[in-house]
């Protein structure tokens, strides 16, 4: 028997994101349940969020991610072989979104499977993803976050209809001689297990915020602190901290405890609200995109939801 | 030596000020979080952790939506 030789490292060749069109204001959502736009930007600092269509899938918003990730990256489809689709909210069971996906993209029969580690879901693929590449199990790998929150919800619940939004991003990993994405700092409470749940298929999201907001509030700066400290890269050298976009309290209460003064705080959720395993590559792509971060630059990535489960790693923006 | 009522008192103000941006005067036994303080369910969790850090006095969730006014807290730190 015989194995490849590891790949140096691994690296973020491009990114990509898909926002539906359609605009659900502040505003919009007080016409159906008790609630303001004040009440809605001190709890959670959202101020508009995005709402996929009715005939607008899981499967279609991580096409167009994934499309406009892979274009970036120049790289032809049949280079890529593998494909990861980060969800918690696809509408079948089987089959999975990401065969559907790969196929819809011209990608020939590649590896496929979907990840649920609900909102921590992108970091998990993008840690999969570059160790599939580095041991030679994968030339390249498209890594698509993709979620369509809407139809979970109950829009008359102002807990969660306030915060929860559709949409996607994507990245495409490939090798490198130098490193390009830390290692992965991962882990879960299952204890929390009841926090966060959607029951089964006739159910609503539920979660309990309280719960969810101190946990996030004291758990997780230390795995940011360790996804640091494994890559050899001190907070103050970071460009870029994109932490799951779940709550603007709960982003900021890390961001300082985590003391990357320098750092470019992703604050992608005022606009595109909490998009569970899409918010990561959304926000960095769109932070990027829009000039706030450079290319080269490193970004720490912290995803973080129901499980409870959460994973960090480093990477160098593309 | 043990921290008196007024001692704790202090440092729930301060935690609460430094939470909210409340002045600590304002913060007196009597005051309601919700009503007269004006703070969420957010910020009680966070005073909570704060408190808990500063006291060594765990408050879960579940006590903490029974704890209304400041009293409330001051009396549970010291039990």
């Amino acid at each position: 028997m015989r194995i490849p030789d590891i790949a140096p490292g691994g690296r973020v060749l491009a990114l990509g994101h898909y926002q539906p069109p359609n605009i659900v204001t502040n505003d919009d959502l007080t016409k159906t349940m008790d609630t303001s736009d004040e009440w809605i930007q001190s709890r959670v600092g959202i101020q508009q969020r995005r709402v996929a269509g009715k005939e607008e899938s899981v499967e279609d918003m991580a096409t167009i991610a994934g499309g406009k990730a892979l274009a970036a990256s120049g790289l032809s489809p049949d280079e890529v072989d593998l494909v990861i689709v980060a969800t918690c909210t696809l509408e079948s069971q089987i089959p999975n979104a990401s065969a559907v996906v790969a196929h819809r993209l011209g990608i020939n029969s590649p590896g496929a499977f979907d990840v649920n580690a609900a909102c921590a879901g992108f970091c998990y693929a993008l840690a999969t993803a570059s160790a599939a590449v580095r041991a030679g199990s994968a030339r390249n790998v498209l890594v698509i976050g993709a979620e369509k929150l809407s139809q979970w919800v109950d829009w008359t619940d102002r807990s969660t209809a306030v915060i929860f939004a559709d949409g996607a991003g994507a990245a495409v990993v490939g090798p490198s001689d130098t490193p390009g994405i830390g290692p992965v700092v991962w882990g879960s409470a299952g204890d929390k297990s009841e926090a966060i749940s959607i029951e089964d298929r006739t159910s609503f999201l539920y979660q309990e915020g309280q719960t969810v907001f101190r946990w996030a509030t004291t758990a997780l700066h230390p795995v940011a602190l360790e996804a640091c400290s494994r890559a050899g890269v001190d907070p103050s050298e970071l460009a870029a901290f994109v932490p799951h976009q779940a709550n603007l309290r709960i982003i900021e209460a890390i961001a300082r405890k985590l003391g990357a003064d320098k750092a470019v705080v992703a604050r992608d959720i005022v606009t595109a609200g909490n998009t569970s395993a899409a918010s990561i590559p959304l926000a960095l792509s769109r932070m990027l995109e829009r000039g706030e971060v450079r290319s080269g630059g490193l970004a720490l990535v912290l995803g973080f939801g129901a499980g409870l489960t959460y994973a960090g790693q480093v990477i160098e923006i593309p | 030596m043990a921290a008196t009522e007024q001692d704790i008192l202090e440092s729930v103000s301060k935690i609460i000020n430094e939470i909210t941006g409340i002045p600590a005067s304002e913060v007196t036994p009597e005051k309601s979080f919700v009503d007269d303080l004006d703070i969420d369910s957010l910020s009680m969790v966070e005073i909570a952790v704060a408190a808990q850090d500063e006291f060594g006095v765990e408050i879960p969730d579940d006590q903490l939506k029974n704890l209304k006014t400041v009293k409330d807290v001051l009396n549970f730190i010291q039990n």
